[in-house]
């Protein structure tokens, strides 16, 4: 099937009633984006439908790349031709057939904007109609419970068929809901959370922490690579790499080898608090899971989140591993998380991580640590910061292809 | 000098050899090595796979290299045996296929499995139905070459991939080293699970190639060692050649349809002239889409092949006997006579394969030297048998 034009349907902003504008426009520069790769499209408004007009562009590649839009909810692929009656219908027929699965039964819908058109409304729901029913075999009208709609819009300019509606992932378009900081450690969850958030309209810039030597150049390309993931969904994302090595040593020295991951994670909430300020992100996001893990008790939660007075958004919170994992494989971040390079949480990593932590114990502890303050500081200073694009940036070795 | 046997192997472009050249200087890191040296050669590997799979329009994760064609081909059909042998024994190949797939099923009809030989027609083709009618509940495996390397001829590989969507438990095997960056070819869409390329044929390097493996396919290795290449074949990675390839594929993929064009042309000059001598016989289809469009075989009964092989290069010419790989062979060609050639025609065999560079004057050259061999080794023969 050749299809002409791609429509869109923005959803849930539509309940938005004065902001849908904005959000229409935002996500609206999201389309334009993921499509930025095929520059022979364009975005046609009318008064009530935005059209991507594919000037042959192939529906497929363009499909893909709109399922990365948050704030889009669906579109259908269109068929576009002239109002001569034979071409509606050869067009009708032809979307029925190239629907998949098949459907059983359907309804025509005539939208006749054109009211000049010679055959009314009724009449060409019937002219088509018949024609569908008598070519294609089993095929029966059911205008109550239909599982497929054939919409045919009669305009000026041409008519426009469609049936199939393919599911876009909804939302609200990425940046119409302010910004926030991502701990993202390049495990299976962080990239997932920084996802949903995504999905909610935030904007997100990504922290990650590591402890060069005691972790690998490749763990750090794995977070780049999770980065860039996530940047498909939403543009360009900012990563601050944060060189925790020096605190965690000193944390270790404090020798509660127990409590080692709960001052782990409250330096690197203050290190990411400092981020969030400075680069105008009203809270952080982590990838916690309930109960998950020794530091995701509702204990540990609770103890660790105590170090700032910043909202922190935990979108797994009530999530099972199997859902994430799922969730993760469909975003294509799984793949990348599975890579076994070290990162700094599981570097001295004590056999035993409390699951019960004392609020009181660990600010006592830290307050033990004089230096800690100025080595949160450093970190923050000596923090690497990149944007990392969707698209992979050229090497410097790419001339060698 | 005139190479017209770039079906054996072609030469390297310039920026090819650059490219392998500075890897090996630069960037001499193992990629498996932990620090920055390593992870270089590691990410050069990466990009390599990442451009091939763009140009062969498959997911990077299907890319496993190789040394090349030979390998490839028995690490497809070897590892296939091997992975599936509980799901059945039947094998099916053909009688034109290269010795480094034909050897593969002898050698595994020797372990136990059963092999069904199909035969091509005189046009040189087997034909999908001859390939339907001999699955058997016990196939597991399917392995025909795209282009013949001896005649050029196109097996129906998109139609038989097409008929063994149908049966999604036997795998297909396509033996592409001569087709890939001639014709069109689409590997996933036609149903093909595993294709093996090599480089040194589309002016790449020797000693590499590669083989595409469908994602979840299992194949037993044919090397045990440290893992690499997803644990299908280990060895440390020859990352200068395979940046190498990658570079000549990409360029190749990227030209081939302007090249399929000027070959064709050069091919149909060729042959028209070819057709116009007296005592030459055209083996195998010569039309356009049945036949790739560097590859063109002839027989002069009466005149052995290596006789005018070795009488061309005294004009400073070189064509193959058959193809190169047997050329150290004195039994006529099994592909030619699977065809249906008498020895006289099959032992008489020359093949002349072409390149983009060439020219229709450089086809001019080559039949005047032709005339000229014929001529002259004439007399030498019994009976005239020529002309």
């Amino acid at each position: 099937m050749k299809v002409d034009d791609v429509l869109l349907r923005f959803g849930e902003l539509t309940l938005k009633g004065k902001n849908r504008r904005m959000f229409e426009d935002k996500a609206l520069e999201q389309v334009k984006r993921v499509l930025k790769s095929f520059p022979q499209v364009e975005i046609e408004k009318t008064y009530d439908r935005i059209y991507v007009r594919l000037n042959g562009a192939p529906f497929q590649a363009v499909a893909d790349q709109l399922k990365k839009v948050f704030g889009l909810a669906s579109f259908s692929p269109v068929i576009r031709c002239t109002l001569s009656l034979d071409e509606i219908r050869r067009a009708a027929l032809e979307t029925i057939q190239n629907m998949e699965p098949r459907p059983r039964t359907f309804k025509v819908k005539v939208k006749r904007a054109y009211k000049a058109y010679e055959h009314t409304s009724l009449e060409l729901n019937h002219l088509i109609g018949g024609y569908v029913l008598k070519n294609v075999p089993g095929l029966k009208v059911d205008v109550h419970h239909p599982e497929a709609e054939l919409m045919v819009e009669i305009r000026k300019e041409g008519a426009f068929v469609y049936s199939e509606v393919i599911e876009a992932p909804g939302g609200f378009p990425v940046g119409s809901s302010g910004k926030a900081m991502l701990m993202l450690s390049g495990g299976i969850d962080s990239p997932v959370a920084g996802w949903l958030a995504m999905k909610r309209g935030v904007e997100i810039e990504a922290v990650h922490f590591h402890s060069f030597p005691y972790t690998s150049e490749r763990a750090q390309q794995k977070v780049i690579d999770l980065t860039r993931k996530l940047a498909e969904y939403g543009g360009t994302i900012r990563l601050h790499m944060v060189p925790f090595t020096d605190i965690q040593i000193r944390l270790n020295q404090s020798k509660r080898n127990h409590l080692l991951i709960t001052l782990m994670r409250r330096a690197m909430v203050r290190i990411s608090e400092k981020l969030a300020e400075q680069n105008g992100a009203l809270a952080i996001i982590t990838g916690d899971s309930l109960g998950q893990v020794a530091s995701q008790t509702l204990a540990s939660i609770n103890v660790i989140g105590r170090v700032t007075h910043m909202p922190i958004l935990r979108p797994l919170i009530a999530m099972d591993k199997q859902e994430i994992i799922e969730l993760a494989e469909r975003i294509e971040t799984y793949p990348i998380s599975i890579l076994p390079y070290e990162d700094c949480c599981t570097l001295f990593v004590p056999k035993t991580p409390s699951t019960n932590p004392n609020l009181g114990i660990v600010e006592r502890i830290e307050r033990g640590i004089p230096e800690l303050e100025s080595l949160i500081e450093q970190a923050v200073l000596n923090t690497e910061t990149m944007d990392i694009t969707p698209e992979e940036v050229a090497a410097e070795t790419s001339h060698l292809f | 000098m005139l190479y017209l046997d770039n079906s054996a192997t072609t030469r390297p472009l310039d920026e090819v050899v650059d490219a392998i050249v500075e890897v090996m200087k630069v960037h001499y890191g193992n990629p498996s090595s932990l620090y920055r040296l390593g992870m270089e050669a590691e990410q050069l590997l990466n990009q390599s796979r990442t451009v091939i799979a763009q140009s062969l329009g498959v997911r990077p994760e299907w890319v496993v290299f190789t040394s090349g064609g030979t390998e490839s081909n028995n690490l497809a059909i070897k590892g296939t045996a091997y992975s599936y042998r509980s799901r059945g024994k039947h094998l099916i190949t053909t009688e034109i296929e290269h010795a480094s797939v034909y050897e593969c099923f002898r050698q595994l009809e020797e372990e136990g499995f059963r092999v069904t030989y199909l035969k091509p027609d005189s046009s040189g083709a087997v034909s999908v139905k001859a390939v339907e009618k001999a699955l058997t509940p016990d196939t597991i495996l399917v392995s025909i070459m795209h282009v013949n390397n001896e005649t050029g001829v196109i097996q129906p590989i998109r139609e038989i991939g097409e008929m063994l969507k149908n049966h999604p438990r036997i795998l297909f095997h396509v033996d592409a080293v001569q087709s890939v960056g001639k014709i069109p070819l689409v590997p996933e869409g036609w149903g093909i699970d595993l294709l093996s390329v090599s480089a040194h044929k589309l002016h790449g390097p020797k000693g590499v190639g590669l083989l595409l493996k469908r994602e979840g396919l299992k194949l037993r290795p044919l090397l045990a060692g440290g893992g690499q290449e997803f644990g299908i074949r280990s060895g440390t990675e020859n990352v200068p050649l395979i940046v190498g390839m990658a570079k000549a594929l990409r360029i190749a993929m990227e030209r081939r349809a302007e090249h399929m064009d000027k070959l064709y042309a050069l091919r149909d000059a060729l042959i028209a002239r070819l057709r116009d001598i007296p005592g030459i016989r055209l083996n195998g289809v010569q039309e356009r889409g049945k036949v790739a469009p560097h590859i063109i075989n002839f027989s002069i009964p009466g005149l052995k092949s290596e006789v005018v092989v070795h009488a061309l290069e005294q004009h400073g010419i070189y064509v193959s006997a058959g193809s190169a790989c047997s050329s150290g062979d004195e039994k006529p060609s099994r592909v030619l006579l699977a065809m249906g050639l008498s020895e006289a025609e099959a032992s008489s065999a020359i093949r002349v394969s072409l390149s983009p560079q060439l020219t229709e004057a450089d086809m001019d050259r080559f039949i005047q030297a032709l005339e000229t061999v014929i001529k002259t080794l004439k007399p030498a023969t019994k009976k005239g048998e020529i002309g």
